[in-house]
This record gives structure tokens, sequence and C-alpha cells, in this order.
């Protein structure tokens, strides 16, 4: 374990050398994100807009009685969706869909020999590869969490609105009741470090793949659920630490 | 020139290779033969740094390059090409961006003379016309024809070349061959091919050493290598009864 951790920092390390040309890495960068945000954009969408139409409902299953008032649902959806749901949620999703594309496709070039000839030429084949996805993942992730954030909090409007037991109304002014900013905060950092660690995890796996098709197989599937275990470790420590 | 020291290479108890000297000159065909799991990949790995030798150096004009860091290594690999046994090419980039990768990590030129020089390096492989397809698109011989093109993008001064026929019917075999004789020749390189294709030592063995067991056993030309009375060597040279047959004739 602590090998693995110790070359796990290493790379990281290298992944963040000068790199050789700027305009080229950054032209890495942009594609990277291209494909991490708006690659993953229409799954955000759809989860999140359910997410927060099924925490609405179940909330208000819940809670509704004479003795409550019925705001109480509108703020408990926005805390519980800012706070966990979107991004841990949506983490474990992109863990999935980005993880297992970035394990894979570095795995790929690794047995495919695309690695060493990088290296041949002198490039720093970590920085190249894993730098722009890490960036990418940092900046666009927090990204999809925001607009996840907004779909689910509408999402739960419109389950409000397709059911009578808690109107629009009074879900709209739960939103604003009693509004606590540190919720945002905890969201931001959250969405983040797990960014960080889903491209940083999945681009390890794949970087130190060997062998054939097989390898690269089990390399995407190491970095999805090391990615998936780590991203639930950290939302604890960040709870636990912000809250 | 590419020397190598008493070049001694283990994987866990295994020791692949024991202790390998030799030089590599410049403008003519080297070329490291050897059975399967003989140890000619690995001392090509050695030779360009994707192996560091267990132990023993060695030099690219006179310049350790075993014990330089990785930095000081940029400026010797800019003047190494490489063709891989399965070409290598970034499957992300069409043909002529594989090309042009290196220079627009390494050189100033302008986006045209970027352009140009990947034209250059297709019509120098016979792929004129081609630069926009992408690897999945190419035949095994036109893939390893875009990846000399990328290895001589930089002018090379050192071309490895690892098992350039493997996987080619003879023809495209021996236009490959052709191919690394004449770069060789044109711009004076100095060329290390790993093989194990009789038709490649034959045509093309300027130089040629055969590794067995890990050791180098034996070293000549191509002229001399169907005259030579070592057993091992006679035994992978002359394995086929058809090429025992033509050595009888000789």
């Amino acid at each position: 374990m602590f090998h693995s951790l110790g070359r796990y920092l290493l790379l990281l390390r290298l992944s963040f050398r000068k790199p050789e040309k700027f305009s080229v890495y950054w032209a890495e960068v942009m594609r990277e994100m291209v494909s991490e945000g708006l690659g993953s954009l229409g799954i955000i969408v759809i989860i999140s807009l359910f997410i927060g139409a099924v925490a609405t409902i179940q909330t208000a299953f819940q809670l509704v009685s004479d003795f409550i008032p019925k705001t109480v649902v509108g703020g408990i959806t926005r805390d519980s969706t800012i706070l966990e749901f979107s991004p841990t949620i949506c983490a474990l999703v992109l863990a999935g869909r980005i993880g297992s594309s970035i394990a894979s496709q570095i795995g790929t070039m690794r047995v495919t020999e695309q690695i060493d000839a990088l290296e041949i030429m002198g490039v720093n084949a970590p920085g190249f590869l894993i730098s722009p996805k890490i960036i990418a993942g940092v900046t666009m992730i927090p990204v999809l969490v925001i607009i996840s954030v907004i779909l689910g909090l509408s999402g739960g409007y419109l389950a409000c609105a397709a059911s009578k037991e808690v109107s629009t109304a009074d879900y709209l002014a739960g939103l604003t009741d009693g509004f606590n900013p540190l919720i945002v905060t905890v969201c931001a950092v959250k969405a983040i470090v797990f960014g960080f660690l889903i491209n940083s995890i999945c681009a390890y796996q794949g970087f130190y793949t060997s062998g054939g098709a097989l390898e690269v197989g089990q390399a995407a599937t190491r970095g999805v659920v090391y990615s998936c275990i780590m991203i639930l470790f950290a939302d604890l420590v960040i709870s636990r630490v912000l809250l | 020139m590419i020397e190598t020291k008493e070049i001694v290479k283990t994987f866990g108890d295994n020791e692949v290779l024991k202790g390998i000297n030799d030089e590599f000159k410049p403008g003519r065909n080297n070329l490291i033969i050897g059975g399967s799991g003989s140890g000619k990949t690995t001392l090509l790995k050695c030779i360009v740094g994707l192996h560091e030798p267990t132990q023993g150096e060695v030099f690219f004009d006179g310049q350790n390059f075993t014990n330089m860091p990785f930095r000081e290594r940029v400026p010797i690999r800019k003047e190494i090409g490489m063709l891989f046994q399965n070409s290598a090419l970034f499957d992300s980039m069409s043909v002529e961006e594989n090309i042009m990768f290196p220079l627009n990590l390494f050189t100033d030129m302008s986006k045209s003379e970027k352009q140009d020089r990947a034209n250059f390096c297709l019509k120098r492989v016979n792929l004129e016309g081609k630069g926009k397809l992408h690897p999945s698109e190419l035949s095994g011989g036109m893939k390893k024809r875009v990846g000399i093109a990328r290895a001589i993008s930089m002018q090379p001064k050192y071309l490895f070349v690892d098992e350039p026929n493997s996987g080619l019917d003879p023809l495209t075999s021996i236009l490959i061959d052709h191919l690394i004789s004449d770069l060789t020749q044109e711009y004076n390189t100095t060329t290390v091919v790993v093989t194990h294709d009789m038709n490649s030592v034959m045509g093309i063995g300027d130089h040629i050493i055969f590794l067995h067991g890990g050791q180098k056993w034996w070293e000549g030309s191509n002229k001399e290598i169907a005259h030579t009375d070592n057993r091992e060597l006679n035994e992978f040279v002359f394995a086929s009864p058809f090429t025992k047959a033509a050595r009888e004739k000789l």
C-alpha cells in the first residue's frame, strides 16, 4: 500500500513538471475540458433532475404534517442537494464515466507503446497525459456540480408542481429560508477534491498498466473502484472538517 | 556513434543481459539478432533509456546517457527517432498530426513549415496524400511507414527500429528494409535495428550482433554470416530447410 502511495505521489510530482511547450499543453487542457465537461453534461442533467425530484417527494412524504411548516421541504431539499446529492452522486457517476475512460485510454497507450514513444521523443509523458486531465477535472467537475445543483433544485420544483402535497410557493420560500452560505463553500471544496481524485487515481491506474487488453480492463475497473472509495472517504473528511 | 559498455539487465532473479559491449557506428545498418527471449528488445530499451541497465553504461557520441538525469537527456532524445514494433502511432491524432507532434513540442517552426516538413516526410515514405487519415484507417505496412516518417521528422542522428518486419508480407518487409537502409545512408544516422527476419539480415546487415542467452555470441556482417561455423548462430540463421538448402549452394 505504501509502495503504491509513494508511486502515486511521485507520478503527481512528475505530472506537474514545467511543460516542454505551454501552447501544446494548453490545447490538451482545452480538449480535456470539452471531453470531461461537455461530454458528461447529458448524464448530469438527467440524474440531477431526478435526484432533486425524488429528494423533494421523499422529504415531503416524511415531514408533511400539520405541525411542521411546509417550507421545511424546500430547505431540506436545498441543503441535501447542495451538500451531498449533487457533489457526491455526480462524482460517483463521473468516476464511472470519466474515470474508466481515462484509465483505459492511458492504459491502452501504455500497452501499445505510445507512452514509450512519448518518452523517446523527450516528452514528459506524465505531464503531457495526466496534468491536462487533472486541470480539466478540477475546473469542469465544479462547473458540472453547479449545473447539477441548479437542475436538482429545479427537479424539486417540478415535483412540487406535479404533486399537491407541497405548493411551489412553499417550496421556493423554503429554498431561501435560513440559507447558510457555508454549504456552497463545502460543495465547491468537495467538487474540486473529487475532480482531482477521479482524474489522478484513474490516470495512475492507467499509467502503470502492463500486459494487454485484459489488464487495461482491470486497470479501468480498479480506477473506478478506488476513485469511488476515495470520494466517499474524502466526503466524510470534508464534511467533518468544514461543517 | 553509440557505445554500450558491460550492459547487464536483470528482472528479479532473471539476468536477461550479461555484459553486452558493442559499438554502433553511423552510416551503417547495425542489426541486433537473436531468438525469442535472447534479450534483443531489452538491449534496445536499455540503449534508448526505456529500461535502466542494472549495470553498465551507454554512451551517445561520448556522452554518458545512462547516468544523465531526465532533463539532461532531453537534448539527446530530440536527436533520437524510433520505430516501434507496433508502430505506436497516437490513435487520437491523424497521420500528419503524428508527424508534426515532435515539431510542435520542440521547434519554433511556423504552421506552414511544419506542414511542409510533414508532407516531405510522408513523400519520403511514399505516403503522399495520406496525411488526413487516422492510424485506424491504415494497413500494417502503412503504419510502419508513418512510424518511420514520424521518426525522421526531427532529422534524427540516431534511428532505432524494433522488429520492423513483424506482421508484414515479404514484399512490404523488403520495402521497409530498403527505406531504413536508404535513410541511414542519406542522413548518416546511427541506425540500430532489432530483428529476427533473415531477409533483413542478409539484405541490409552491415554490422550484426547475435545475442544468445543474454550474451553477445557473434559479431560480423551479412557477408560473413553465411560462412560462420558458430553452431548457435547457424542453428538460428539456417533453421528452416529452405535456408539450409540455400546455404549448401553457397
